[in-house]
């Protein structure tokens, strides 16, 4: 398509493949729009990526040496009267910084364990605190260099020469062969990292509307097998569903009862007690004669609040947890396979089923506003196009400083390993397992941790993939290296334990995508943001993001309706465009289409048929 | 609008649906009707093979052509070698792995493969096994499957213990599954068997304890179970198994009395269970020699009786100068039982003190009282957190029977009260079931005060029951309760003379019957509307007295007459 010319009109454009883009793509061609897909990077997903490990070296090779410059070319010359440009900017420039790269595989293939090697570490952590305040400094004109500067690793490849005493002690299989850094990137086609870190609940908006809309057949999903929170230094099983309850060895049998019955009336909402409509969730579970670990497992692993979270709130997300639970097993959670990014991708390919048209690599860099009417009118794509418009969708990130002037960037810190054994061993290896580490017990803000086995089609076998996930308070090596040196064996690691040892580490941070919209700030009333990923586990804020812009955009359609079988679809000979678009975009989906597995859990659920939305009525 | 996406119309689609559904139905009865006319001529080819497989693979609830199959199959085992027959049949399995996809609870598809199995050359027990593991991870519930297992189990010789796992794999992901649970109960006893050297409780009887399971073992299965009751206090299955575990060996079947009586020449005889008159293989023996006797039960309405009852021939015990030794012999049970008669006396019994235990503990464990305790104690402890719940309240006075039945009388109705409520359209389930405990109390009350007299009265009683064990009563009082009727069964207290039942609700006296004792009968203020009601009081030889007052029954016309034609030997009527 490349060569080709783009038409010189459609309904909607929509910059950045996001989650919240992706959607709002799909709503509008399912109804009809005539939508035009384009995101300035070569792969989908914006943030919501996921890569192999050779392809997130690229990443992070391309963040460190900052984006081409731009050239600034002057576009009046397709302006028409009464009308003016806004310069969109180049969506990577804010939303990574601090990004720091920890190897620890032995370069070599070798059986030797003891000879973790670790990568400019304490170069790395010093730089790291020299650069904590440098993103607000850099909000203006010299990004490029900034962001260059923020990052501080040289390279992926591991110094031999480091080589750490530390680890001499050895982890606990000695036998167990070690896998090197060259075995990483020869599996790592294998890997599929996700750049943020998110569930689905299985009750949440995102499945609803992926069942309510027909992608899920593009798809596959696996549940999340346990929950577990860490409590004292320790890693324990929260028993959330029925069997978990029953089964637990931590429960005495009276608190199995007080749980049970708690959580039991927590679904049947009854009416809260009025005296707890200003008291902290935590004092009203403090009264329910709940003992201190089901207060723990309740406050920070099922609703997962904070201590001074309202009790309705709380309430809540107790009962958003519990509703989710038993739809498809025994955890309220999803998990896709081949990671996050594919989501995203799905809409993107509801899209183009239903016409829409999709370029990677290719921008827009000015928006044609018509002064008088403050609308947008068109844009001129980067190749120099003008391309009329009635609507524009756009990441926040292209719109670089408008975005951050009013509200200061908050940060997410992320922390990316690959490890060798999973964090609480058990009789499964493929366990995918959701960790809470409450506030307080290693950092400061409370973390998510999601470790996902090679059964997710995320990470090569015999090793784990474990995110981490934490509102940012310095930089998020400063926030988690701590948790990650307790909970795992790095070379920094002050005793040794049968831990899983850390091949290879990734910390960074990514702007929060919770920050308040930006609409009305002077932007053209037909032109609709959307946030990147923000730091909750769910995804209801994209979700409700994108029917927003949806209804804003065409407020008489409905949102995303249940797409018709392929053989239901009739071809005549003017509309051709369905069926050819369908082949383009199974290729740049990569996976075979089948919704096998979501399939398959629904049948086990007592309800039935869920994800068949005509039964589901 | 343009662009939209043209999609068929529902009633163009229902119209491809209906020609499509018209077409199949057109192939398959064209198969059905060959396969019948193949079967008819006796064909055994391949193309029946296909046409059978075609139509079953499509409905596999289809019987006929299953056994179609099945003469087919075996046709080809009397011409092909065992080598290609293994092929055959293994084509079969997968071909019945695939209807058990179409119905995963189709009959004829898992008979048909318990059939293959067994048939197979070379069979392939592990991946019957795996196959089972499948769909019993889909559905835990499916029992078609659970047969196939257990047909697998036994066949192929899968070891207990790995069975017990599956079982508690099961029962983790979900509790709520009479199958599993049940399927323990029949491994446990296998796998950790009593075992005799200690004998549970010096009152056990002895014989077989084939269905218990050993303490150690016992006791990590009240932890399992308490888990799941503590964490789902509704779930039936559970607390069902949880009977179980609490239950006990059946009880040993002995004759538990013998009672002969000079006067009437007859000698009645009870036994633990009831048993059949015509078969029970009884002998008498009198004096050392054996007497020809006929065995029958007290009542015409049965066959089966707890109590049986012989006349002996006249003259043989009449004399009271004379002292006779007799035995009841229970030949198929090798037991029996002596009872003297001495010189001067009119009747005489033999049998067992009884004790609570024996009597009426059968239903729960002879487990050590401590054990039963610390049960009594954990389900007080989950009834503080549910007072409501029915199953707990049960429990609860099930294991207050096996321990103490007098003393936790109070608790016991409490409870019982609180049931009624909470489970109300169980009201009347809960009333008989607290009738029986309480008739229990009041014989352990009588056994204790070694008399002959029955008394229960004004208890709200709505049934009678243990019968048998009031053989020897000679005076029963059953005033102000509930009763509508004196079954068959009461017919059994063959020493009875005095019978009270005023302020009752009875219109049927049907168990009033060939009393040899009775005298008088008091049946104040009831429901007894005719003379028919009255009719079994008339094989009563020795009735005297008959109290009828407050009866509908009074108020006929000539009901004075014909009583008196009706029972010619009272003397003392009231009405």
């Amino acid at each position: 398509m490349a060569a080709e010319d783009l038409p010189s009109e459609f309904d909607v454009v929509i910059l950045g493949t996001g989650l919240a883009e992706s959607v709002v793509a799909a709503a509008c061609s399912r109804v009809g729009q005539r939508v035009l897909h384009l995101d300035r990077r070569s792969y989908y997903a914006a943030n919501w990526a996921s890569f192999t490990f050779n392809a997130l070296l690229t990443w992070i090779q391309e963040q460190q040496e900052g984006p081409q410059p731009e050239q600034g070319k002057d576009w009046s010359s397709l302006l028409n009267d009464g009308e003016e440009l806004i310069h969109l900017s180049n969506p990577d420039l804010d939303s990574i910084t601090n990004i720091q790269v920890l190897s620890y595989a032995s370069e070599e293939d070798e059986e030797v364990p003891d000879t973790a090697k670790e990568e400019t570490s304490a170069n790395s952590q010093l730089e790291a605190e020299s650069t904590g305040s440098r993103e607000e400094e850099s909000a203006e004109a010299e990004e490029e260099s900034a962001e260059a500067e923020a990052t501080n690793t040289k390279g992926e490849e591991p110094e031999v020469d480091q080589s750490h005493p530390g680890a001499s002690s050895g982890p606990s299989e000695p036998t167990r062969k070690k896998i090197s850094y060259a075995q990483l990137l020869k599996e790592g086609r294998r890997f599929n990292i996700d750049l943020v870190s998110k569930l689905l609940f299985s009750r949440g908006s995102l499945v609803d509307l992926l069942i309510r809309s027909n992608v899920s057949r593009y798809t596959e999903f696996k549940n999340v097998t346990r929950i577990l929170t860490y409590r004292h230094g320790n890693l324990q099983q929260v028993p959330c569903s029925r069997a978990d309850v029953f089964a637990s060895r931590q429960l005495s049998v009276v608190e199995k009862r007080k749980l049970m019955r708690f959580l039991t009336s927590c679904i049947e909402e009854t009416e809260m007690d009025q005296a707890y409509s200003s008291q902290p969730y935590s004092k009203y579970l403090q009264d329910q004669q709940l003992g201190e670990n089901l207060q723990h497992f309740l406050l920070h692993s099922i609703a997962m609040v904070t201590e001074d979270t309202p009790t309705e709130a709380g309430l809540a997300s107790t009962r958003h947890f519990l509703r989710s639970l038993g739809r498809y097993g025994n955890s309220p959670f999803l998990f896709p396979v081949y990671g996050l990014g594919e989501i995203p991708q799905c809409f993107c390919r509801m899209s183009a089923v239903f016409g829409g048209i999709y370029c990677l690599r290719h921008s827009v860099s000015c928006l044609i506003v018509d002064k008088d009417a403050n609308r947008c009118k068109a844009v001129i794509d980067s190749r120099g196009q003008r391309i009329s418009c009635s609507h524009f969708v756009v990441e926040d990130g292209y719109l670089g400083s408008r975005s951050s002037v009013t509200t200061p960037t908050r940060l997410l810190s992320r922390a990316i390993l690959i490890t060798d054994s999973s964090v609480l061993p058990s009789d499964s290896e493929q366990q995918v397992s959701m960790v809470t580490i409450p506030p307080g017990e290693v950092c400061q803000s409370a973390v998510k941790m999601v470790e996902l086995c090679s059964s997710t089609m995320t990470c090569m076998p015999g090793t784990y993939l474990v995110h981490l996930t934490c509102q940012s308070v310095g930089s998020a090596f400063e926030d988690l290296s701590q948790l990650v040196t307790k909970m795992f064996q790095t070379p920094e690691s002050q005793e040794p334990g049968g831990r899983p040892s850390v091949l290879w580490s990734l910390y960074f941070n990514m702007a929060d995508g919770s920050v308040p919209g930006v609409e009305g700030q002077g932007l053209p009333s037909n032109v609709h943001v959307c946030s990147g990923p923000e730091g909750s586990l769910d995804h209801e804020h994209s979700i409700k993001q994108a029917e927003l812009i949806f209804q804003r955009i065409l407020p008489d359609e409905e949102f995303c309706p249940p797409a018709p079988n392929p053989e239901d679809i009739i071809y005549d000979g003017e509309s051709p465009t369905p069926s050819a678009e369908e082949d383009s975009v199974k290729e740049a989906g990569q996976q075979e289409e089948s919704g096998g597995d979501l399939k398959e859990a629904g049948q086990q659920e007592e309800s039935g048929g869920d994800l068949n939305p005509q039964l589901d009525q | 609008m343009h662009g939209r996406v043209k999609v068929k119309t529902t009633a163009q689609q229902e119209e491809e649906k209906r020609k499509e559904r018209e077409k199949k139905l057109k192939i398959y009865v064209a198969a059905r009707d060959a396969c019948f006319s193949k079967r008819k001529e006796g064909v055994c080819d391949d193309e029946a093979l296909q046409l059978t497989q075609q139509l079953l693979s499509s409905n596999p609830d289809f019987a006929t052509l299953w056994n179609y199959r099945r003469e087919i199959l075996m046709h080809l085992e009397t011409v092909k070698d065992p080598d290609e027959m293994q092929k055959i049949y293994e084509a079969e399995l997968s071909f019945l792995e695939a209807c058990l996809k179409v119905n995963p609870k189709s009959y004829g598809s898992w008979h048909h493969r318990g059939w293959v199995s067994a048939r197979l050359p070379r069979p392939d027990w592990a991946r019957e096994l795996s196959l089972c593991d499948r769909c019993l991870s889909l559905d835990d519930r499916n029992f078609h499957c659970w047969d196939y297992r257990r047909m697998v189990v036994k066949v192929s010789g899968v070891p207990v213990d790995q069975e017990l796992e599956f079982s508690d794999r099961l029962i983790g992901s979900n509790f709520s599954n009479y199958s599993s649970w049940h399927y323990r109960s029949t491994l446990l006893p296998v796998l950790h068997p009593q075992t005799r050297q200690e004998p549970p409780h010096a009152s056990s009887p002895r014989g077989p304890q084939s269905h218990r399971v050993c303490e150690e073992q016992l006791l990590k299965e009240y932890e399992l179970v308490q888990n799941a009751f503590f964490t789902d206090p509704n779930d039936q299955s559970a607390w069902f198994y949880y009977r179980w575990l609490l239950g006990r060996a059946e009880r040993e079947e002995t004759i538990s009395c013998v009672y002969v009586s000079r006067e009437d020449e007859r000698v009645a005889v009870a036994f633990s269970r009831p048993i059949n008159a015509r078969c029970v293989g009884l002998l008498l023996v009198l004096d050392g020699q054996p007497l020809r006797v006929e065995w029958r039960s007290v009542h015409p309405r049965f066959r089966h009786s707890p109590v049986l009852i012989c006349d002996l021939p006249p003259g043989t015990i009449n004399d009271v100068t004379n002292e006779h030794n007799l035995t009841v012999h229970w030949t198929g049970n090798h037991t029996h039982r002596d009872c003297a008669l001495y010189t001067g006396r009119v009747e005489s019994w033999c049998r067992d003190t009884a004790t609570d235990q024996e009597l009426f503990r059968s239903e729960l464990s002879v487990e050590k009282t401590s054990v039963l305790q610390s049960e009594l104690q954990s389900v007080k402890q989950l009834q503080e957190l549910e007072p409501l719940n029915k199953w707990c309240l049960l429990t609860i006075i099930l294991l207050m029977r096996a321990l103490d039945p007098l003393g936790y009388e109070k608790e016991t109705l409490a409870h019982f009260q609180t049931l009624k409520e909470v489970d109300s359209m169980r009201s009347e389930y809960y009333s008989d079931l607290c009738c029986k405990f309480m008739i229990e109390n009041t014989i352990l009350k009588m056994e204790y005060a070694e008399v002959r007299v029955f008394s229960i009265t004004d208890r709200n009683l709505t049934s009678l029951c243990h019968l048998d064990q009031l053989l020897l009563v000679t005076h029963i009082n059953l005033s102000s309760n509930r009763l509508q009727r004196l079954p068959p069964q009461f017919a059994m207290l063959q020493c009875l003379e005095v019978l009270e039942a005023d302020n009752n609700f009875l219109e049927n006296l049907e168990g009033v019957y060939h009393l040899p004792r009775l005298q008088e009968v008091s049946l104040k203020n009831n429901k007894i509307s005719t003379l028919t009601d009255l009719q079994p009081l008339a094989s009563c030889p020795e009735l005297k007295r008959l109290d009828l007052r407050g009866n509908p029954v009074t108020q006929a016309a000539s009901v004075e007459s014909d009583l008196a034609e009706l029972l010619p030997s009272v003397t003392d009527l009231l009405l």
